[in-house]
């Protein structure tokens, strides 16, 4: 067999002739300077627009500043503020309505997806196209979709409580989804997982595709029933993509501001005011700018660690 | 495909960093700030004569009430230059003027010769002093307000409704003189079938985002006696927010809302009552006499069709003021042109003109000529209504007072927490620790 | 049991009566969740007083009303002065005169659909380009602390934006920044560029380095190599990644409406608060709505296979 030579082109024989720091200046800029580069920009703009402002709320909220008085002598409080936050009764109400939203989004969008993904799994003919069809909700903005299920919302000229009423038979003027205490926690969770059960469901029907054909087979050898099939495969080998699902939702919802303002501003009363809607008063509309850093700071850290916990049970469960 | 995509973002990466307005070689547009409502509109058919005068071109950025005082403190907050004239709302006058965001105006008014006192005391006191009582003047009065209320006259005036009434009330069926006896109106109409559509009682303010609802309850609590502070103790509450009369007349308005209102109405302002009058669901509706010239012309609900009443009385008398000063804002780079418009909107035949199109003018030109009451089906309730108006506090921290009150009032009457006593209790321990803050009062 | 018995598929394959049950269940859920959007997008096509009828009408008179709304602003004017008037030009013109309105100018929609357009395709192609670049160095060079940083990074997507939007309505203030499409696209940019960074770094670690190995000792230089090797394979994580950085940035409102007034608001906040003459002008809100859905639609639907990467930052590979 015949070997064959590359002919050695000018930059290889100029660089193999040079001392070997010449031959990297050579060969362009150094590996070093590409890398710092590459990345430099990056790091800038996040250092300018995403630390450097952390950094800064945190320091405003140990201070009494306000935002629409930058002339008044500023003055440091201490903790003042996380004090009267975590001893604030309306700020405990609107971490509890946050939770509720939180809490029945992520339960009720993971069985209404898991459901629609493991249909859409049974791959009947045209389901790519029915799919796509379904993604749709997730495209519109979700302050735009609660200004207009506000509409839908409306007891006499919405359209929501007369389908109701037409499937149901219960008069469309005798209930009211966002102006009662009862219905409207409901009224917000309905409006989110319309949106984001399709998002859910994508994500478990990619694991779903993830189970190799094999394994079923091996089952169906073995004679297992498909309900055993159900429990000992799939579920176990989607779980991670459920939580994944899960911990996406969770963080979203958590910080979920425009839908829900739009839909209720927060009513009736407090009870759908999430804990977004109340900085957003305190900062922009009391301009307690240091009373809402705190409040910030506080979320993020809530976040941040529940995000940390959860990251650290997913992984274990991945590496089952 | 994807290179095509990613080189139009580039372009518009790009396109960003083109300013958005030509360079001006064009005459000279100020821009003028305010609510997006009918006032508004005919404001805009009268700021043709300025263009007309002077030359300069009028841009208007109107924003929905609800959204507005939001919007527009946000943007003076921010020093921005977006508007060059505010009409801004009464209430935001204290922190306009100790922040600096309006021009101080009496070298103008004195240069020009423009008094105060050719303008309606109330007006001057609500919409241009700060602090109150002092002659320190931020704002010309340009529009009057009065939160007053509208009737359906065509369905009082009918025999068969008449004959009910008077069975069921043992009085005729006429305008309220009191508010218990417009409660008693309301729940007569609830649910009644007039023309084969079902209507309701009343439509009022409850709506919860920025300050619908306690402009709404403020009309039944200022009758029954509420005051916002001692008169000899100023930032002294108790006693006199949660006084006896106030409590009733939180309840009172629970009271309305809880029977007599159409479904759903939890979350209604301006716009929410405008419908519901126009499409014939309420028999009567609150709203603000802005809105009454619209409604007058209205060919469904117009005419013959609808009549007007002041905020009845009941232990006292009292109505909400609205109404907003005119003002220039600090930031703006076009002040000499913006003082220009102020000085062209101050004349009185501007004034006369501005009542024809359907703005409130505030001027004593307008309002005391003789004629004045006869100009306008609601001419004569609007002057006795501005001769009783109070109004919410206009201190800086007035958004912190006008939030906790929403929150309060909303929280009772719409989400059925606590008593009426609780909350106003509630809301003078908020009101307290706002004015701690500011260090003011006890 | 033997299996000389040779079926026609496999035993996974599902039976064709559950494909019907799934497909009819599927089926229904789509339709049911579309009735919102179908309604919308009727309502557009509704007049004003259609539009807030009780009961809601399905059969309704078809018009143009909500879209001309939608673009135009109106004045009402006294009978006397539209009797004075020249005969209407155009289909919106004559629907104003039929209610007594005249046309007094163009609204402010397209200007905000184009600072949308503007901020969300430049902000796009920025956190892309960047994160690109990072990516590439964070996976072929070693970063000190690279992980916990790209977590930490990660993580301020974790802070609700009110909360961000704090300090950066303070800096932009004194920057002189509000209500610009430049501080606009920057702020997006950055909040994308961390997403960005972590997505393409998942993709060009697939990338074989020996590719651009090969290239570099052909002589390339690393640039060179980047350019021209690893970047076009890496087509497929940059549109999956441009799809969520895009989709964010258009139907972003909370920042929208704290930061932008009157240049540089883009749509969303802008939407809601268009009113007719009472309530909201449902029609010119659906119409709005609508027109406002055809971009991101159209760029999904051409982008759709790379939508479920995308949209899962890089964890769900199919």
């Amino acid at each position: 067999m015949t070997e064959i030579t590359p002919v050695p082109s000018l930059a290889d024989r100029v660089a193999s002739a040079s001392p070997v720091w010449v031959a990297r200046r050579a060969n362009g800029l150094s590996d070093r300077s590409i890398a710092w580069l590459f990345i430099a920009p990056t790091i800038v703009l996040l250092l300018a627009i995403n630390i450097f402002p952390l950094i800064w709320t945190i320091r405003l909220s140990f201070t009494n500043y306000r935002a629409n008085r930058p002339n008044a002598p500023l003055r440091s409080v201490g903790i003042d503020h996380y004090q009267s936050i975590l001893g604030d009764p309306d700020i405990w109400a609107a971490m509890q309505a946050t939770a509720h939203f939180v809490v029945w989004t992520i339960v009720l969008q993971t069985l209404l997806g898991f459901a629609l993904a493991y249909l859409i799994d049974r791959k009947f003919r045209g389901h790519a196209l029915w799919t796509t069809i379904i993604l749709i909700p997730m495209m519109l903005s979700p302050a735009v979709v609660g200004n207009f299920w506000r509409f839908l919302y409306q007891p006499q000229i919405g359209l929501f409580n007369y389908l109701v009423a037409f499937v149901s038979g219960v008069p469309p003027s005798s209930f009211e989804m966002i102006g009662s205490v009862k219905l409207a926690p409901w009224a917000i969770i309905l409006v989110d997982t319309w949106m984001w059960t399709p998002y859910v469901a994508l994500i478990i029907l990619a694991g779903l595709r993830s189970i190799p054909d094999y394994i079923y087979e091996a089952a169906e050898v073995d004679r297992a029933s498909k309900w055993r099939q159900f429990w000992s495969i799939t579920l176990p080998m989607v779980l991670p993509f459920i939580m994944l699902a899960v911990l996406f939702r969770g963080i979203e919802n958590f910080k979920m501001f425009d839908m829900v303002n739009l839909l209720t501003s927060g009513g009736p009363g407090s009870t759908t005011e999430v804990a977004s809607i109340t900085l957003k008063r305190e900062a922009f509309e009391k301009w307690r700018t240091g009373f809402s850093s705190a409040f910030a700071v506080i979320l993020f850290v809530t976040v941040f660690g529940l995000a940390n916990i959860y990251v650290k049970a997913l992984n274990r469960v991945r590496q089952r | 495909m994807t290179k095509y995509l990613l080189g139009a973002a580039a372009l518009a990466a790009v396109a960003a960093l083109v300013p958005v307005a030509p360079a001006s070689a064009q005459p000279k547009t100020i821009t003028l700030c305010w609510a997006a409502w009918d006032p508004a509109n005919a404001l805009v058919e009268l700021s043709k004569d300025f263009t007309a005068k002077s030359g300069v071109g009028m841009k208007f950025e109107f924003v929905p009430w609800p959204n507005f005082a939001d919007r527009m403190l946000n943007e003076l907050n921010s020093k921005g230059k977006l508007c060059d004239l505010m009409i801004g709302d009464s209430q935001w006058i204290g922190g306009a003027a100790e922040n600096a965001h309006y021009v101080k105006l009496n070298d103008f008014f004195a240069k020009e010769g423009i008094k105060m006192d050719d303008f309606m005391p109330a007006t001057v006191l609500g919409y241009s002093e700060w602090p109150k009582g002092t002659p320190n003047y931020w704002a010309l009065p340009a529009m009057g307000d009065a939160l007053g209320w509208t009737y359906r006259k065509d369905w009082f005036a009918r025999p068969d409704i008449q004959a009910d009434f008077k069975k069921k009330y043992n009085r005729d069926l006429a305008v309220p003189k009191s508010l218990t006896e417009l409660t008693e109106i309301a729940q007569f109409f609830q649910g009644r079938e007039i023309d084969g559509k079902k209507v309701y009682g009343a439509a009022i303010f409850t709506e919860r985002g920025s300050e619908g609802i306690t402009m709404g309850v403020s009309n039944f609590l200022y009758p029954y006696g509420f005051k916002y502070q001692d008169p000899k103790k100023p930032y002294s509450m108790q006693g006199f927010v949660n006084s006896e009369g106030a409590v009733k007349g939180l309840e009172a308005y629970k009271a309305l809302f809880k029977c007599c209102t159409p479904p759903g109405y939890t979350d209604a302002y301006m716009q929410e009552g405008l419908d519901a009058f126009k499409s014939g669901q309420v028999a009567m509706q609150m709203n603000w006499f802005a809105f009454f010239p619209g409604l007058y012309k209205d060919e469904k609900v117009g005419g013959q069709r609808i009549g007007f009443f002041v905020n009845p009385p009941e232990k006292e008398r009292g109505s909400q003021l609205g109404g907003q000063g005119i003002s220039v804002v600090s930031y703006s780079p076009n002040k000499a042109e913006a003082l220009a418009y102020i000085k062209w909107f101050a004349a009185p035949d501007v004034q006369k003109k501005w009542w024809a199109l359907g703005g409130y003018s505030a001027h004593k030109a307008v309002l005391n000529d003789p004629g004045f009451a006869a100009t306008a089906p609601f001419a004569a309730d609007f002057l006795k209504a501005m001769g009783e108006v109070v109004d919410f506090w206009a201190e800086p921290s007035y958004a912190q007072l006008l939030l906790a009150e929403q929150k309060r009032v909303h929280d009772y009457v719409v989400a059925d927490k606590g008593t009426a006593k609780e909350a106003l209790d509630a809301l003078i321990k908020d009101w307290q620790k706002v004015f701690k803050d500011d260090g003011k009062g006890n | 049991m033997s299996t000389g018995i040779v079926t026609a598929h496999s035993v996974v394959e599902p039976s064709g009566r559950a494909k019907t049950v799934a497909a009819t269940l599927v089926i229904a859920y789509a339709v049911i969740s579309m009735i919102p959007l179908a309604w919308i997008l009727l309502t557009g096509f509704k007049s004003p007083p259609d539009s807030i009828s009780y009961p809601p009408k399905v059969i309704f008179e078809p018009t143009l009303e909500g879209y001309c709304n939608l673009f135009t602003t109106r004045s009402r004017q006294t009978a006397e002065y539209m009797a004075t008037l020249p005969p209407p030009v155009g289909t919106c013109e004559e629907i104003a005169r039929g209610r007594n309105m005249v046309i007094a100018g163009s609204s402010n929609y397209v200007p905000r659909f184009i600072n949308s357009l503007v901020i969300a395709f430049g902000s796009t192609f920025c956190a892309v380009a960047l994160g690109t670049l990072a990516a590439y160095g964070f996976s072929r060079f070693k970063v000190p602390l690279a992980d916990d940083l790209l977590f930490f990074i990660l993580s301020t997507r974790m802070m609700p934006p009110i909360a961000v939007a704090i300090p950066i309505y303070l800096m932009y203030r004194e920057l002189g920044l509000s209500d610009t499409r430049l501080g606009m696209i920057l702020l997006y940019t950055s909040v994308n560029v961390s997403l960005a960074v972590w997505l393409l770094k998942g993709f060009i670690d697939e990338i074989p380095r020996e590719y651009e190995e090969a290239a570099m000792v052909d002589g390339y230089t690393r640039f060179h190599a980047f350019w021209k090797v690893v970047l076009p394979q890496a087509t497929t994580g940059i549109a999956a990644t441009a799809i969520f950085c895009l989709i964010f940035a258009w139907n972003e409102y909370a920042f929208a409406v704290l930061l932008t007034s009157g240049e540089a608001q883009t749509a969303p906040p802008f939407i809601p608060i268009i009113i007719g003459e009472g309530g909201q002008d449902w029609p010119a809100v659906a119409a709005g709505t609508t027109l406002f859905l055809v971009p991101i639609l159209a760029f999904t639907v051409l982008l759709r296979r790379h939508l479920l990467r995308g949209i899962t930052f890089g964890a769900v590979r199919k």
